[in-house]
């Protein structure tokens, strides 16, 4: 007989396993999936996850994915670690690329070194006041995050919809919905001749290390953990809860920030409608299945951002719809949680025969 | 100005009718909130509910089939999440969200193929007295029993929760599952129930969308009225009947934009659109600033797992 007995403590091996174990149940159920829909399971597949990483250019594509993805996830993962339910980082990329898309606007007709940092910086500073909404509301109005931060997204979208269309549509541009394309200077350089991958994977790195750095090495780090972990022990260690708050929020806004800037001034090149195919709300996933982890961010940025590409080359290829990238997160998500059973449970072989 | 009053009435009934699925989303949350379940997928089950809708009312024919397909869709894919939440004790938060994303994309991939389909007529009650009283009758008669039963539900909810047996047991369950389990209340299965209710009506609110409010099938048409409905349910202090003031305020708010539009006001479309998700926010705002209000409407339990050891 089998029993479902708890563990003593939740057990370390496990933790790092589930993500994998994640991973071949997405495979194993989108299989069948496949197979419902009319296609052979195996060469769909086939299609989804290897096909489209087989070549130079597919790598750098994934690596392209992947960079806003880690990059907004490492954000994330402070919000998370310390409790916070920032879900709006969508939005926060918008407003971060409107700002920094405003800046490179301004200096549409010259060039200068100066130029991408400034406009990287104000990509920060956007999604960081963007970000700041819902973390004051709060902390001052105790408002709860997860609506505003959420409902911000659909805000963020029609501003960034409205300065397109209106005032900063391009004058000479026979009212697409588009502004001009930025001067060559506010573009971030790309890595590869011929490849579209771009400087913006440092930034991405960067974060991770500084993430690292911060989680595993400081008091500040320290903190926040014992803060998601139980807010009244932080509040009687004397912690200021309401400053981390901010803080956790300040950062993730800062990073899908410059999630969007590396996206309009990386492969876009100006501003349109679709600045992001919800990298924000998939970065969710990535957190997740990285464990709020840097590294393990950065394989999850790596595995989810397969999805994206697999999702285009499935339907070029298969005809197969490319929401199908979206039913692959949505299924990641549910089997990590699901297989996080295996952390606090154990299956204990009883012989019922004594 | 002579202003016509069945104008204004056509109006309200107008406003009444955006209202109509936000009303049914949120009162179904509202049980399972009350249960002490948070359950963020309202937004993935209404997108279900609109496709399953659709789809079973174009392959079918039969609007009978379509409106309860979609209400069982709205069960089944929260079944999903209440075996996750109840039965392997996951957090609530990120198995709603898992939920809506999945449910969007999955939405989207059944619908390819029903995009730019016309709907069908939904049959309407009470047609033949639309000119009988001034300003009233548009209000009151000529909708669609979805529209009825949307409006009666908040009482009907209300009435549930406070005198009936099974609604005391509900909230015993959402303020104190511990007490509850004591009593020889099974706290999960109440839970899965008061789960795949909420599901049922967020699947009945987006076949609504789909079949009878726009009637046809656009992807992601949902937008956003899930959260919108979530939001309705901390400003209604999880009190029904102030849900359906909620919703007609939102409801409202939706109407606005057409009219300002059509008056020629010279406002940005964008921002009327925007108007909701911003007005939800405010309203937020001003409702949870009384943190002890708060406090004492909210299910005490509301998304934390509870886990009894046998």
């Amino acid at each position: 007989m089998i029993k479902i007995v708890k563990r003593d403590q939740p057990s370390k091996a496990i933790f790092f396993f589930t993500p994998v174990l994640a991973i071949f149940l997405t495979l194993i159920a989108g299989g069948i999936i496949f197979y419902i829909l009319g296609f052979k399971p195996f060469e769909a597949l086939k299609f989804f996850f290897i096909v489209p990483i087989a070549d130079k250019y597919g790598f750098s594509e994934l690596l392209l994915k992947a960079t806003p993805l880690c990059l907004i996830a490492i954000g994330l993962s402070f919000c998370f670690k310390s409790n916070n339910w920032n879900i709006g980082a969508e939005g926060q990329l918008t407003f971060g690329a409107i700002v920094s898309g405003g800046v490179a606007l301004l200096f549409y007709d010259q060039e200068g070194f100066y130029i991408l940092p400034m406009v990287i910086l104000a990509g920060a500073i956007g999604g960081m006041i963007y970000a700041s909404i819902p973390a004051i509301l709060k902390t001052y109005f105790n408002t709860n995050e997860i609506l505003v931060s959420l409902m911000l997204v659909y805000v963020s979208k029609l501003i960034l919809d409205y300065l397109v269309v209106g005032p900063w549509s391009n004058p000479e541009g026979f009212n697409f919905p588009e502004t001009r394309q930025f001067s060559d200077s506010a573009r971030l350089p790309l890595l590869f001749e011929g490849l579209r991958i771009h400087a913006g994977i440092f930034l991405a790195l960067a974060a991770v290390v500084i993430s690292w750095f911060v989680f595993y090495k400081t008091y500040l780090g320290f903190q926040m953990k014992v803060s998601g972990f139980s807010l009244k022990t932080a509040k009687y260690a004397g912690y200021k809860g309401k400053k981390m708050i901010i803080l956790v929020f300040l950062i993730s806004g800062a990073c899908a920030g410059l999630a969007g800037v590396g996206e309009i001034t990386g492969p876009i090149g100006q501003l349109h409608r679709e600045v992001s195919p919800d990298y924000g709300f998939t970065a969710i996933i990535v957190a997740f299945l990285g464990r709020l982890h840097p590294v393990g961010i950065i394989f999850a940025s790596l595995v989810v951002a397969i999805t994206y590409l697999g999702a285009e080359t499935a339907q070029i290829f298969m005809q197969i719809p490319k929401y199908t990238g979206q039913v692959f997160q949505g299924m990641i998500l549910f089997f990590l949680l699901a297989s996080d059973y295996l952390l606090f449970f154990k299956f204990k072989f009883i012989d019922t025969k004594k | 100005m002579i202003v016509d009053i069945n104008f204004v009435g056509l109006i309200i009934a107008s406003i009444m009718a955006s209202a109509v699925p936000l009303i049914l989303a949120s009162c179904g949350e509202l049980i399972t909130e009350r249960s002490g379940v948070l359950n963020l997928g309202v937004e993935g089950m209404m997108i279900i509910g609109a496709i399953s809708g659709f789809a079973l009312m174009t392959v079918t024919g039969s609007l009978i089939i379509a409106v309860f397909g979609a209400m069982l869709a709205g069960v089944l894919i929260s079944t999903i999440f209440a075996f996750l939440t109840q039965t392997l004790i996951t957090n609530h938060v990120a198995t709603g969200l898992a939920l809506t994303i999945f449910g969007i994309g999955i939405s989207a991939m059944i619908g390819k193929n029903f995009v730019g389909i016309p709907g069908k007529e939904f049959p309407v009650l009470f047609e033949g007295l639309k000119d009988t009283i001034p300003l009233l009758s548009p209000i009151l008669f000529g909708h669609s029993i979805v529209f009825y039963f949307a409006f009666a539900l908040p009482f009907i909810t209300s009435y549930f929760l406070k005198k009936t047996k099974i609604g005391l047991i509900v909230r015993a369950v959402g303020d104190s599952p511990e007490s509850a389990s004591n009593q020889g209340i099974n706290v999960r299965f109440v839970r899965y129930a008061c789960i795949l209710y909420g599901g049922a009506m967020c699947g009945l609110a987006g076949a609504y969308l789909s079949m009878i409010y726009t009637p046809q099938w656009i992807e992601n048409m949902t937008g956003g009225r899930g959260w919108i409905a979530l939001a309705l349910v901390v400003f209604s202090t999880w009190n029904p009947i102030k849900i359906l003031i909620g919703a007609m305020i939102f409801g409202g708010l939706t109407i606005i934009q057409f009219h300002m539009q059509a008056i020629g006001v010279r406002i940005p479309v964008q921002f009327l659109t925007a108007l909701p998700y911003i007005v939800t926010i405010i309203v937020l705002v001003v409702i949870s600033r009384d943190s002890r209000k708060i406090r004492l409407s909210t299910p005490s339990s509301l998304g934390k797992s509870f886990h009894k050891d046998n």
